[in-house]
């Protein structure tokens, strides 16, 4: 019997209802619905529930222990803030999709089994495809396009990973997993792909730039916090992690700050941020583990903040590249204000929600004595500080005026960046009310004058850095260009693949048709005849041999124009992952 | 036309610009010099050594700009590379 109701489908179900109502009805309505979502969590109780009978396995939809119930608690509030920064928004198809987005990130959180993991998974995948594909523009329908094969293959590789652990173990239960075995390695990529691990993390940069203005706040939350979640709670002290967490928090540092648009730049610093928890995962103590989820807890409120700070002087302006912006702090102060909050939050100054979660990973790290990543960590703290925390306010508020005045954005957006400010602070200053929903009991004091004035140091003699880089002109200048990244493997090798199809293929088969049509026309002496077995033949090759890759890509290039300018390439990756995961298949079997 | 509000020009001005950069360089003193009178009690035991945090994140800072800029030189394309 089912004895409460499962997170998820407050938010799945009540999508639907959305596109009846209209007007003040339908914002009471669309804010209404976190609230209940956050009341039915607090009724839940401790353990498993809402348990389904399928074939001979137990789906449950309702596990709630320490752990899910924090990342419950956020997404539900960072679903309340970003329903209402969107709720100026008119179009319901946005509405209903943002709620089925946030709705598959409860169902991970709460999911107990890996059958009903994977079916939230792919709900989480494809509709955050569809706020990608809301903002309308050719370059976000292709980069949806490009992030759906993404997640595909990364649902692929998980779902290959899942089939092989239960065929394993005989079981389905979604808990502690380990490194183990094949099965445990394809889980491991299929997690890594969401939570942006090199090399698996070019889709994010790619596609959060070209999401709608409000689709992109709801995507810097879930997607990747869920993926921190599950591998928390599958791959805890998982040595690989620790490396691959602190070479994330590294590289992205350094695209960041050669990254000409605004919402790029909070992307690599996703990454960046997203590396801290996937290290302190790798360390798996039960500290890292609560100083996991307390970033992952402020990084979802402060990141959202800067994603609306800049979102909003996207909507109000129309520009979001560094290079077109400059003095607006003159006209949108408010909104100047609150991107200075989530910037220091997220380099994590003293009395902001980032210096009480993510010293505690620091800590971690120390206590483990791992100098190499401890180095590597600070040193991406003070890049993070130079990048986020600078960069973004510094080139969007102030540094040169651009001569754009306009004003501040309406005003549910301003509410919902006010509320996320307000809470960033009110962590930093009291964070009592965080530490005591974390999953292990905390008995950790951030505020020391010890760790107060080294973050201090740190961070100011970077601010320092940059203020004699910029004044001396050494600075990187802000480039309209392009950057590449790991996709370029993915993507130039699939253009090759295609250019092979179209022109070497072709050739050949054109110059064979050619040469066997030349034989059998000299060998007919009447030349109506001639003519006539010509066309035969012609008709034979042509259309039933030769024409085969035509064909195909004409059939691939009508699917490209059908699915959204689907890049060709990226065909390429789907085809040869079916080979890999059939190999893969056939292995275990073997096995 | 609609009369706009007031803008904010506080930045616009040299003199306050200079201000707003000398008060920075008074709070960065100041952190060297409460550096000497605070109980320290890393893990490790560089972070006991007298301003290392501020000339880690100094260094960490200069070295990160320098190897973006040759990052630059390697990835960076048009911006109509992929299309």
């Amino acid at each position: 019997m089912i004895n409460s109701v499962p997170p998820a489908a407050i938010f799945i179900i009540g999508a639907f209802l959305i596109p009846f109502l209209r007007g003040r009805l339908k914002s009471a309505y669309m804010l209404l619905l976190p609230v209940l979502a956050l009341i039915n969590l607090l009724n839940m109780p401790k353990g498993k529930s809402c348990i389904i009978k399928f074939l001979d396995y137990n789906l449950i939809l309702a596990r709630v222990d320490n752990l899910s119930l924090v990342f419950g608690y956020i997404f539900v509030l960072i679903t309340l803030i970003a329903v209402l920064y969107a709720l100026h928004v008119k179009d319901d198809m946005q509405h209903m999709t943002a709620f089925c987005y946030a709705g598959g990130a409860l169902g991970v959180t709460f999911a107990g089994d890996l059958f009903s993991l994977f079916v939230f998974w792919e709900i989480l995948a494809l509709s955050s495809v569809l706020l990608i594909l809301a903002r309308k523009k050719e370059a976000s329908r292709a980069a949806a396009f490009r992030y759906f094969v993404w997640h595909f293959v990364g649902g692929v590789c998980l779902l290959g990973g899942i089939i092989l652990y239960v065929q394993n173990r005989g079981t389905i239960e979604f808990d502690y997993i380990g490194l183990t075995d094949l099965a445990s390695y394809l889980i491991l990529a299929g997690f890594c792909l969401n939570a942006v691990v090199f090399p698996l993390h070019a889709w994010l940069p790619d596609a959060y730039p070209k999401a709608t203005v409000t689709g992109a706040v709801f995507m810097s939350a879930l997607t990747t916090k869920s993926a921190v979640y599950v591998l928390a709670r599958t791959f805890p002290g998982a040595d690989i992690l620790i490396w691959a967490g602190a070479f994330m928090t590294c590289f992205p540092i350094f695209y960041a700050v050669i990254e000409n648009d605004m919402r790029g730049v909070l992307a690599y610093s996703l990454i960046n941020q997203v590396g801290f928890m996937v290290c302190g995962i790798g360390i798996g103590t039960p500290l890292a583990i609560n100083g996991v989820t307390a970033h992952a807890f402020c990084h979802i409120i402060y990141k959202a903040l800067l994603f609306m700070s800049v979102g909003s002087v996207l909507h109000m302006t129309g520009k979001i590249r560094a290079t077109d912006l400059g003095g607006l702090y003159k006209t949108m102060p408010f909104t100047a204000i609150c991107c200075i909050i989530g910037a220091a939050s997220i380099s994590g100054l003293p009395l902001t929600s980032g210096f009480i979660s993510k010293s505690m990973t620091l800590t971690a790290v120390g206590l483990q004595d791992l100098p190499i990543i401890w180095f590597m960590l600070y040193f991406a703290s003070a890049g993070v500080f130079h990048h986020a925390g600078i960069k973004v306010p510094y080139f969007t508020f102030f540094s040169d005026d651009s001569g754009i005045r306009t004003k501040e954005p309406p005003f549910n957006m301003c509410l919902a960046m006010g509320i996320a400010a307000f809470l960033c602070i009110f962590l930093g200053v009291y964070p009592k009310p965080l530490y005591d929903i974390l999953p292990y009991p905390v008995d950790y004091i951030p505020y020391t004058a010890f760790h107060v004035l080294g973050m201090l140091q740190l961070l100011m003699f970077g601010a320092l850095a940059f203020t004699l880089l910029i004044l001396s002109g050494y600075y990187p200048a802000e480039l309209r260009a392009v950057n590449l990244d790991t996709d370029w493997f993915v993507r130039l090798p699939g253009r090759a693949f295609v250019w092979f199809c179209k022109k070497p293929v072709i050739a050949l088969m054109n110059f064979f048709d050619r040469s066997v049509l030349k034989g059998v026309g000299v060998a007919r002496s009447l030349p109506a005849g001639s003519v006539a077995c010509e066309k035969g033949v012609d008709k034979f090759y042509h259309v039933g041999l030769t024409s085969a890759p035509a064909v195909i890509y004409n059939w691939v290039n009508r699917l490209r124009i059908e699915a959204g300018y689907l890049p060709r390439n990226l065909m390429y990756i789907l085809i040869s992952f079916f080979c890999f995961l059939f190999v893969i298949l056939l292995l275990g079997a073997i096995k | 036309m609609k009369k706009r509000k007031k803008e904010l020009t506080f930045l616009d001005s040299t003199k306050n610009r200079t201000r707003v950069r000398n008060y920075f360089y008074i709070s960065l003193l100041v952190l060297l010099v409460v550096d000497f009178f605070v109980h320290k009690h890393g893990h490790f035991s560089w972070e006991e050594a007298p301003v290392f945090f501020a000339v880690y994140g100094f260094i960490s800072c200069v070295s990160l700009i320098f190897i973006a800029k040759v990052l630059r030189i390697v990835v960076k394309r048009k911006e109509d590379y992929y299309d």
